[in-house]
């Protein structure tokens, strides 16, 4: 995904000056070709977040359109109150950009693994948050963001889920369905759509019909398509490479009571209130907290059955 | 188009001080010590040194000014007033239900403030941004970011430090409001800065020293930028806490404390004689 980025970015770059990059000592080799076409629009800030977020917002203050761009959450939690205080509170055009959600990088450890950021920044105003689910919405997410005023967050997986046209098209804040089935409603946000279409392909072969959604951006959202999908299914279920507490499962779960639409049956899948202090691949770990496509066929099959 | 105004600067630091006094003490609110350390400052800064004006606050030829240490916006919102940002009679809402002067400088609904603040160690880094984006532009307008000094605590402030010398950015003017008092105890008994003016000169700035207080020491520190070619300036301001109200002077009792009564009067009468 993050290179989808980078090329999307640099086919940006190349027609509005006011796009600035600026990475917090991170992308080698990744941003070779956006460095050497666009140099006087990339900026390394060194190994200081904070500053490279404060640095964007006065840029951006000035007229720029500012990709800030590190890994998992140096970006964003660690940038926390300059992306709440200055950035998002002055309306400034900083995009932050997180590489590596979820899983990503499992094998380097719990600083590595981004498993809160879509709660945390899904409470901020005025702030647009967008996790695709595969590298045309990469492509889409990149140029919507850019064309959005005000702070945006873009958070990339490695996984760059599945290939295949994209019958609906992309826009900002609507979840597109992927697949129409009757009897369970995914929905899901990030690379871990993977897991979600294989899983989907599973359950067909046990007589289980799934429609599939892509919750593209978790901010803003339009609610009709959680809601419809609550009363035509039997059963409701997010996934999520992210804990379950706050981010697309409470997001499904607030629109839904908000509009007073309760699903027959609802599950939230990801990673249930604790750390992910178990080492491994991005699909090792899925398996590990029961996340994979297998876990999610058996977890899914179980709520039906119950 | 309008560049520097003159004034008498003395009268207008008076004036800010004056504001500040009824301004917290009517509100109720905190940091008067905080606002009496920057008055001269910023009656220098906008009075003679700054270009801006008042009648078109984003003109795009303005030197931007941040307030870093916002907690001392009652200074700066009595400046913006008297030098025509906003009618003076609006101060009289600081602090108030529903006012948009709160305690911490904020930018919304107001002319002139750059950037809202309150949180400490954010305002350098924000015009390191700024500045950054005028040289790129081949812009020649300054930024100043008027710090406190024990908001050099923030480590926010020395990555910023880094950055702006990297980027040689002789834009940038950071002012140290150097009362070497902070919120519990002087600086020197909580985390002691000294040598300050060596942190900052191993850093690559170019620093001069002035007395936050006299306006001819500001004057020639502010009229002459950039100090050095190629680098960014801090001006370390040698000020007093509470400075204009004997009583008030160097201690950190008003940092908090708002002058009600016997007190205002007194302040108030000092104010008004000097």
């Amino acid at each position: 995904m993050r290179d989808r980025f980078i090329q999307t970015l640099c086919q940006l770059a190349e027609k509005d000056p006011r796009i600035m990059l600026i990475t917090g000592d991170l992308g080698f080799a990744v941003l070779d070709d956006y460095r050497r076409r666009f140099p006087k629009q990339f900026i390394n800030a060194g190994v200081a977040e904070q500053n490279m977020t404060l640095v964007a917002t006065g840029m951006a203050l000035e007229g720029h359109v500012v990709f800030t761009y590190s890994i998992g959450n140096f970006p964003t939690l660690r940038c926390l109150e300059m992306i709440r205080n200055d950035s998002a509170y002055h309306g400034a055009n900083v995009k932050v950009v997180s590489i590596g959600g979820g899983f990503s990088y499992g094998q380097l450890g719990i600083s590595h693994h981004a498993t809160e950021d879509l709660a945390i920044m899904r409470s901020l105003p005025e702030v647009t948050s967008v996790s695709p689910t595969s590298l045309g919405e990469v492509t889409e997410a990149t140029k919507a963001i850019t064309l959005t005023a005000g702070t945006c967050f873009l958070r990339l997986d490695k996984d760059k889920g599945p290939d295949g046209p994209a019958d609906e098209p992309f826009v900002l804040g609507r979840p597109r369905l992927l697949r129409k089935g009757s009897d369970v409603a995914f929905f899901t946000t990030g690379g871990i759509l993977s897991e979600v279409v294989k899983a989907a392909d599973q359950l067909a072969l046990a007589g289980i019909n799934a429609s599939i959604y892509s919750v593209h951006t978790i901010k803003p959202i339009e609610p009709d398509r959680f809601i419809q999908a609550a009363r035509s299914h039997r059963a409701v279920v997010t996934v999520e490479e992210h804990t379950i507490h706050g981010g697309l499962g409470g997001l499904v779960l607030e629109t839904l009571a908000d509009a007073g639409s309760f699903p027959a049956k609802f599950l939230r899948i990801g990673l249930d209130g604790c750390f992910s202090s178990v080492v491994g691949t991005q699909g090792y770990l899925r398996t590990v907290y029961r996340m994979d496509a297998a876990s999610i066929v058996q977890r899914t099959q179980s709520l039906l059955s119950s | 188009m309008n560049s520097i105004p003159s004034m008498d600067t003395v009268d207008l630091a008076k004036r800010v001080r004056i504001h500040a006094l009824h301004m917290t003490s009517t509100g109720g609110s905190s940091h008067i010590g905080a606002a009496f350390s920057i008055a001269d400052i910023l009656a220098v800064l906008y009075g003679q040194i700054m270009r801006h004006d008042p009648k078109q606050p984003s003109w795009a030829g303005r030197d931007r000014f941040i307030l870093s240490k916002g907690h001392a916006g009652a200074a700066v919102y009595a400046t913006l007033a008297e030098v025509g940002y906003f009618p003076t009679k609006q101060l009289k809402l600081h602090y108030q239900d529903g006012s948009v002067l709160s305690g911490h400088v904020s930018h919304k609904g107001i002319h002139g403030v750059e950037l809202s603040t309150g949180s400490l160690g954010h305002g350098l880094g924000v015009g390191t941004g700024m500045a950054k984006a005028l040289k790129l532009a081949g812009q020649d307008q300054r930024v100043f970011v008027l710090m406190s000094d024990g908001e050099c605590d923030e480590g926010t402030i020395w990555e910023a430090a880094l950055f702006a010398q990297h980027h040689s950015l002789e834009n940038l003017v950071a002012i140290v409001d150097y009362n070497k008092i902070q919120s519990l105890a002087p600086i020197a008994e909580t985390i002691a800065l000294e040598p300050f003016r060596q942190k900052w000169e191993s850093f690559n700035w170019s620093v001069v020293e002035a007395d936050g207080h006299d306006h001819n020491s500001l004057v020639k520190a502010l009229c002459t930028l950039p100090a050095k070619s190629g680098r960014p300036t801090v001006i370390i301001a040698h000020t007093v806490k509470g400075k204009g109200v004997s009583f008030m002077e160097n201690t950190v009792l008003w940092h908090y404390r708002t002058a009600r009564g016997e007190e205002f009067n007194l302040a108030l009468a000092e104010l008004e004689k000097s």
